[in-house]
């Protein structure tokens, strides 16, 4: 409580500056991720068929989602970090259970069944992962030697070969990358990232060994589209045709025609940009990226400004997921990268994966707002 | 909670963040940048191209369905094939005022309101730029009568399709099953891409297990329509793969005998070829006529089949579970033979009942006065109950399980057909797991003679009957014989061998006993010897559907149709190097010498001389 009392002190000019320093809200972030889930809405009007009721189910799970952000922002980031190894591992072990007992949907298992709701584990390891491994660096002297990098990778690695098994190949991938985004703002050196990179390129036939039929056919339908553009490459080939007709100032709002016509499947879900991009148009798109990188560039801030390393690791760590999640997303579905489950962040309609991003910006709002102040 | 905030030099540590930062925050950059490009690339130098193709009705890509592959049997006869079907197709988004049209429709072609019903049913399901049937299987007349009005219809079509048909329809309807509309739940399972333009999927049988090979690959064509949707020219096309034919083990011929020779009850035939497990019979009556489930069954149609006593459904042959009866004694005795618990020759007293020391109950053999002194031999020939009551008891209910799952009791034979039963082989464990209850002796006797918990399929039975024939090598059943895709064969592929050890002697004792069930003078089955030149080994067996308490007489003629025993006969034929076995199931047919018996026997008879029995005077 002390620290409160003192940042008040030092920077509260206004009433309404104290009270939502109080409310530890980061105010350039949260008007940023507003905006965003704005313009969401007025996509997913469109995106879903003009229903009201996708609006409401959505913004309950905004609503939920802003409510465990400003929970989230409200605990000191040393909580987070004391809790950092329970955390992991009870996120671990979810992972096996769901493997266990999980329920199939969608021919994956990735639910767990609590009686009240559904739960799925995978979305709350994209964030334990990171704070475990910014828990296991930030107790030793940066740049990580060998053995803790070794280590580290195996933490890394564990919980995402659990997810690919699931299958789930977007979330694994995100796990991996907020792992191994730690490992890069903790400062391991470019030699060992060289290295790490030509063992997993030398591994890549392996891997393609152990993909599903279903996930080997996205990559060779990225590869070669047009093969098959009845089956795999409808998708993309839909998606660019929504895109391309566009053009530069779109078709306006409600205007798209492709999304209509049913041409164009997860209109509301993994494939929202393209409708977005066929009604807003190249201008469109860039105010979105822009929207995007202000919020990124703010993250950035945060972290920089954070005072201890475990903050920092992980503050960098959750906004390079974020921006993970919008190149993949945005890259799949104009045709660059291979069809992987990955949503627009803020964006696509449906709850986990918005739960789990406003989670990572109350945990950037949290070590924001609890800084002891230095003078500047 | 130790090494909490253990920086050695955090300076150093910052100054290497701050790079790290800068450096990610410029590969940001980059990448979206590099999403811009391609944005633009898109939306700026592909935008003429990609509008072109945007212009909802300029281009429309068109799935081509793949014809669904042909089912014969082993001669080459046809038993599910595609013959061309005119349907009245609606296109809802081309049409302005859909009430309107119905009704007009409906005076038109006189179509019952439930065929209305249906179709708004299946509207609400598709997309409403897709075409969905109205009608299908029209008359030429009707085809007629609508063709001269067509302009006043617009969005209205007539469409020429594939529909499939089976010839043989209640002979096949539960062997080669049927196809019917994809529901929801089979929609989120099948490729889309494939199914793209197909409307009916195996729902049961062959159709069903070979779904994937049947049906094909979906082609597509790109078509160029006018405004209207009409397509003015093609593109692109890019053929569909038909799927592959198949052909069945099954003899049609001998299917129809068996069928035929049911006449009257409800029961199952199912005969296999010894030597390959090709399964020649599978025949459950009654059967149904699968051609209305093609094109939609109305609902009163179906639930007459579906609550009718005599259960058309369902498939007896595949999920049918009865008690084997006296069908299990061969393979009781030869159990006996193998554990060395009985001798072929050891005889018995047969008092017309059997006594469990120091109990008064009474298991009774089914002739009242006994058999008198029987030996092995003898109570296989004769059927008698109290040597087998005895033979259970000294094996114990552990041996027994052990050496009838050799035969396949108990457990799916793995035949091509889904849905199959496992039937139900008891056990101690079995008992205390299920029934919760300890195993008492008495069930040990009754197992013996094969009623109590024991239940076979008539699969299973043939099976077993194919085992021992083929002296103990496993016999897996199947029907499908070869694929036959438009670039390949595929042979069914060989089951790895599986030999029941078993010694030659007793295995010649026991089919030399069951020859003389057929050709001995006292032979239960001693009908069945009239007109063959080659030796039938079979058995007999009565299969109780209810029990007649201790001092009762059970009385056939005062029985209640429905509760009276079941007939079975079990067989493989010539004894000495066996061609076909054949197992008989006749719902309460009564005795399984009369009755199951003389159609095994007409199965055979036809399968080995070729001849087909015309008529057979009583």
């Amino acid at each position: 409580m002390q620290t409160e009392t003192r940042s008040e002190q030092f920077h509260s000019s206004s009433v309404i500056g104290a009270l939502l320093r109080k409310l530890h809200i980061d105010i350039p972030l949260f008007i940023g991720l507003f905006l965003t889930c704005a313009l969401s809405f007025l996509i997913l009007y469109s995106a879903g068929g003009q229903e009201i009721g996708v609006l409401t189910r959505q913004a309950t799970r905004i609503g939920v989602a802003f409510v465990l952000m400003i929970i989230l922002a409200h605990i000191n980031p040393r909580q987070f970090h004391r809790h950092s190894a329970v955390l992991y591992v009870f996120g671990v072990l979810l992972l096996i259970a769901v493997l266990v007992a999980g329920q199939v949907g969608k021919g994956a298992q990735r639910w767990l069944d609590l009686g009240l709701f559904r739960f799925q584990p995978s979305e709350m390891i994209k964030i334990t992962t990171p704070m475990m491994i910014a828990w296991f660096l930030s107790g030793y002297t940066l740049p990580p030697k060998p053995k803790q990098f070794f280590i580290a990778a195996l933490l890394i690695v564990f919980p995402t070969l659990l997810i690919a098994k699931q299958p789930d190949l977007g979330t694994s991938l995100l796990v991996a990358s907020s792992g191994a985004a730690v490992l890069f703002f903790a400062g391991l050196s470019w030699r060992f990232m060289i290295a790490t990179g030509v063992v997993l390129t030398s591994l890549t036939p392996v891997l393609w060994h152990f993909m599903r039929d279903y996930q080997k056919g996205r990559v060779l339908t990225f590869l070669n589209p047009e093969a098959d553009p009845m089956g795999r490459g409808y998708h993309i080939i839909q998606s660019k045709i929504a895109i391309g007709s566009g053009g530069v100032h779109g078709k306006g709002w409600l205007g798209s025609t492709q999304s209509k016509l049913d041409f164009l499947p997860e209109s509301s879900t993994d494939f929202i940009f393209a409708v977005y991009a066929e009604e807003f148009g190249l201008s469109g798109c860039l105010g979105l990226l822009a929207l995007y990188l202000l919020i990124i560039s703010r993250c950035l801030y945060i972290a920089v400004q954070a005072q201890d390393t475990y903050s920092r690791l992980l503050a960098g760590s959750l906004t390079f997921t974020f921006f993970v999640y919008i190149f993949v997303n945005i890259g799949m579905v104009i045709g660059i990268l291979p069809v992987v489950g990955v949503p627009l962040p803020l964006i696509s309609y449906g709850g986990t994966s918005m739960v789990t991003l406003l989670a990572s910006f109350g945990i950037l709002m949290s070590i924001h707002t609890h800084r002891k102040f230095l003078p500047t | 909670m130790v090494r909490i905030y253990a920086i050695k030099d955090p300076l150093a540590e910052n100054r290497i963040f701050l790079s790290r930062v800068v450096a990610v925050f410029t590969l940001v950059v980059i990448l979206i940048i590099g999403l811009i490009i391609r944005l633009m690339y898109l939306q700026i130098v592909g935008h003429e191209h990609y509008s072109t193709m945007a212009k909802s009705n300029r281009i429309k890509i068109l799935p081509l369905p793949p014809t669904r592959g042909i089912v014969y049997d082993r001669q080459g006869r046809i038993l599910a094939e595609n013959l061309p079907s005119y349907s009245l197709e609606l296109i809802p988004e081309q049409i302005k005022d859909l009430d309107d049209t119905l009704l007009r429709l409906q005076q038109l072609l006189d179509i019952s309101d439930e065929k209305i019903e249906q179709f708004l049913k299946q509207k609400k399901r598709g997309k409403r730029f897709s075409s969905i049937p109205l009608l299908l299987r029209m008359s030429d007349e009707a085809v007629a009568k609508f063709s001269v009005v067509r302009p006043y219809y617009p969005g209205v079509d007539v469409h020429a399709r594939l529909v499939r048909h089976y010839p043989y329809d209640f002979l096949t309807s539960h062997v080669v099953g049927y196809v019917g509309r994809i529901n929801e739940k089979e929609l989120k399972s099948l490729p889309v891409a494939d199914y793209r333009g197909t409307h009916h999927v195996g729902k049961i049988g062959i159709e069903k297990t070979y779904e994937a090979q049947l049906h094909g690959q979906a082609g597509y064509s790109e078509i160029e329509t006018n405004a209207q949707g009409r397509a003015v020219k093609t593109v692109f096309s890019d053929d569909p793969v038909p799927g592959a034919n198949i052909f069945l083990t099954l003899d049609i011929d001998l299917q129809e005998t068996a069928y035929d020779a049911l006449d009257g009850y409800n029961g199952a035939v199912v005969a296999i070829e010894v030597k390959t497990g090709d399964v020649l019979v599978f025949t459950s009556r009654p059967g149904f006529d699968p051609n209305p489930f093609v094109y939609g069954i109305s609902i009163k149609a179906y639930k007459a089949l579906q609550q009718s006593v005599d259960q058309p459904l369902f498939n007896r042959a595949l999920r049918g579970q009865y008690p084997p009866g006296s069908t299990i004694k061969p393979f009781m005795g030869l159990a006996g033979l193998e554990y060395n618990v009985t001798d072929f020759r050891h005889k018995l007293f047969c008092p017309g009942y059997y006594q469990l020391p120091k109990l008064k109950h009474k298991y009774r053999d089914w002739k009242k006065w006994g058999h008198g002194s029987v030996d092995l031999e003898k109570a296989i020939i004769q059927s008698c109950d109290v040597y087998f009551y005895d033979l259970a008891r000294t094996l114990g209910i552990d041996r027994i399980h052990e050496f009838l799952q050799k035969f396949g009791f108990g457990e799916r034979t793995g035949i091509d057909l889904v849905g199959e039963k496992a039937g139900l082989l008891p056990s101690k464990a079995w008992k205390r797991k299920y029934r919760r209850q300890p195993w008492y002796p008495g069930e040990t006797l009754i197992t013996g003679i094969g009623q109590g918990f024991t239940q076979v399929t008539p699969l299973q039975l043939a099976r077993a009957t194919a085992t021992l024939a083929n002296r103990g090598k496993v016999v897996t059943p199947h029907l499908a014989d070869r694929i036959v895709g438009s670039n390949y064969t595929t042979a069914e592929p060989l089951e790895p061998e599986v030999q029941i050890e078993l010694k030659t002697k007793n295995l010649e004792d026991i089919v030399s006993a069951m020859v003389n069930v057929v050709h001995g003078a006292r032979g239960t089955a001693r009908r069945l010897k009239v007109g063959v030149d080659y030796l039938i080994a079979g058995k007999t067996g009565t299969a109780q559907v209810f029990t007649v308490k201790q001092e009762e007489q059970y009385n056939e003629k005062e029985l209640d149709i429905k509760l009276r025993d079941h007939a079975l006969f079990m067989a493989f034929a010539p004894a000495n190097d066996p061609q076909i076995a054949v197992a008989v199931i006749v719902e309460n047919g009564g005795h399984g010498g009369s009755v199951a018996a003389p159609i095994a026997g007409k199965i055979m008879k036809q399968y080995l001389t070729g001849v087909k029995e015309v008529v057979v005077a009583d």
